[in-house]
């Protein structure tokens, strides 16, 4: 297996390794970030992403589809799904 | 009730706005800037001249966040500053403004060559977003653009011109690109995409002057007598921090506006952040000029912190970028230098989108690793990696960044890493994958 498939393979093992596997948040990486706003212009419902990057929040909006969308578009990798239960509990 | 006012409503004065607010819920907070816009994303304009993302989409706040954070935002110059009597003078509004606290967080302006013709029209920069706008008005109607400069900014305005479908000639000084960040691999990479794309690279050329018609730009004549016909030239040279203001004030400054890691300047009172300040950084124990989003960020809402009175210093951190070179997406963290040769820098001084760090020569051996167009360099020290450059597939920038900036023990992989006969991307998945675990980078910051 190349290191890649293995790492993705990790992903995926760490997520297992908690049992409640919801759903996945977009999770902002804010050092990367510079505003562009491009996530926020592609996120068929209107989530203002650009600010959570900016709050280095994650987007816990219940109406989030995770459809990736923001994720892919990032010019930057600033944007990545992580499982809801590695998030700390609110 | 404490009066402070911030000079300059780019990402620094934006973060020192925010950082006042919340150390000091009574302030007075004035923000005053020249241009119309306020504050927008700089670095977004690359995706404005690409048509990625329209204009109005380059402003994170509305007029309601600035009522929410309670801050009063002016159009105007500030033209003097008086740091005994404590007070600015603008150029529109006659009174002069008074201040207990003072930010300057004015940025940096390119650099304008020396050059027979640069006040033509048709000769362009890309530092705002009036220059943005004028760029894609003038590659609607021209045919073929010459770019000069080196470093990112000059490849933004180059994918812009491109998407126009304008004919782009580069010029560059010496035998490759941008080559005090990139080794030779990694500038050829970038070059041959871009002749892929159309662009005709120009090198050892240098311009002698611009020249025009009527006002209007026609081309550009070479050093070596050449002349390239264009209805636009593109300089992209470096950039300068703004440093008339407080020079006339007395305040010191070098290469910038001298800071400590505080972000005070030599007057008690007066506090810089972003890329107008060189700030003292004691990891380094010198003074450093960068031009990066994050890092701007980061000292301006230090200096507001500070200037509240609640006493934080500014840890700068690695010096991260993710960008795009000729459509490759590319990584660069930490100290990435390759030594300089005489007369064949495209640039002078700092550029956009950088750091001083990453041209500083680190002491270390190089591993790296070629794909098609993937490539990895990795800057290996005695105990730590010192810097990388990724190009292409970004599944190990995280990584890398984190490892970096975290200086994370890599004795384990060291060997391996120099050796040279396992990937290297692999010993450094597999090694991050161990690391991540221990220092569990997995939880978001907040
Ligand atoms: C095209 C482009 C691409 C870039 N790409 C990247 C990138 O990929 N990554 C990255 O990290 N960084 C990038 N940067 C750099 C980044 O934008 C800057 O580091 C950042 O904007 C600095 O913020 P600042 O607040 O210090 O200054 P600025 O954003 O420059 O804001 C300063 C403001 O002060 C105003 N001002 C100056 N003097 C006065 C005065 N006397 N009175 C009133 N107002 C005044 C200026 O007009 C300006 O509006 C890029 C910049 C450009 C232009």
């Amino acid at each position: 297996m190349d290191w890649k498939a293995r790492l993705a393979r990790w992903f995926r093992q760490e997520a297992k390794r908690h049992e409640a596997m919801v759903a996945g948040y977009v999770v902002p990486d804010p050092i990367r970030c510079v505003q562009c706003g491009i996530c926020s212009y592609h996120c068929p419902i209107g989530i203002d992403v650009r600010r959570h990057a900016w709050e280095g929040q994650p987007v816990v909006e219940s109406y989030c589809l995770t459809c990736g969308e923001c994720v892919a578009r990032c010019p930057r990798g600033v944007l990545r799904f992580e499982r809801s239960d590695l998030l700390p509990a609110d | 009730m404490r009066r402070y006012v911030i000079v300059g409503t780019g990402v620094a004065g934006i973060a020192a706005a925010e950082a006042i607010r919340e150390a000091d819920p009574q302030a007075r907070i004035l923000l005053i800037g020249d241009e119309p816009e306020g504050y927008y994303s700089r670095p977004g304009l690359a995706y404005y001249l690409t048509d990625e993302v329209p204009e109005k989409q380059l402003f994170p706040w509305r007029a309601r966040d600035f009522r929410r954070l309670g801050i009063n935002l002016w159009h105007d110059r500030v033209v003097a500053l008086d740091p005994r009597g404590h007070r600015l003078k603008l150029q529109r509004h006659s009174e002069p403004v008074p201040y207990d606290r003072l930010l300057l967080a004015t940025g940096s302006v390119a650099v304008r060559p020396d050059l027979p013709g640069v006040d033509l029209q048709g000769v362009v920069k890309l530092d705002t977003l009036a220059d943005a706008r004028r760029i894609r008005q003038l590659a609607r109607k021209a045919k073929a653009a010459v770019v000069i400069g080196g470093g990112i900014t000059a490849l933004e305005i180059v994918e812009g011109l491109l998407h126009h479908k304008v004919q782009v000639h580069y010029l560059l000084r010496g035998d490759r690109y941008w080559r005090r960040v990139l080794d030779e691999q990694e500038s050829r990479i970038v070059e041959r995409r871009l002749s892929e794309r159309g662009v005709r690279l120009h090198y050892r050329t240098q311009a002698a002057e611009i020249m025009g018609r009527r006002g209007r730009v026609t081309g550009v004549r070479t050093t070596d007598g050449r002349v390239i016909p264009a209805q636009m030239v593109a300089i992209a040279v470096g950039v300068r921090p703004r440093l008339a203001l407080p020079r006339a004030a007395g305040l010191r400054t070098e290469r910038g506006v001298l800071a400590d890691e505080y972000l005070r300047t030599s007057d008690e009172d007066i506090f810089a952040a972003g890329d107008v300040a060189q700030v003292y950084d004691p990891r380094v124990g010198a003074s450093v000029l960068d031009d990066l989003w994050s890092v701007a960020r980061a000292q301006g809402r230090a200096a507001g912190y500070n200037m509240a009175g609640w006493k934080t210093p500014c840890r700068r951190g690695t010096p991260l970028n993710v960008t795009r070179l000729a459509g490759l997406t590319t990584t660069i963290v930490g100290q990435v230098g390759q030594p300089a040769r005489d007369g064949e820098d495209d640039l002078v001084g700092i550029i956009r989108g950088d750091s001083e760090v990453w041209r500083s020569i680190p002491d270390a051996i190089v591993a790296q690793e070629g794909f098609s167009v993937n490539r990895l360099r990795l800057m290996v020290g005695k105990k730590h990696l010192l810097g990388a450059v990724l190009m292409g597939d970004q599944t190990l920038s995280r990584p890398l960044y984190h490892l970096i900036d975290a200086q994370a023990d890599i004795t384990p992989i060291r060997e391996r890493l120099i050796q040279g006969r396992e990937p290297v991307a692999e010993v450094l998945a597999e090694f991050w994958i161990q690391w991540s675990r221990q220092h569990g980078t997995q939880k978001p910051q907040s």
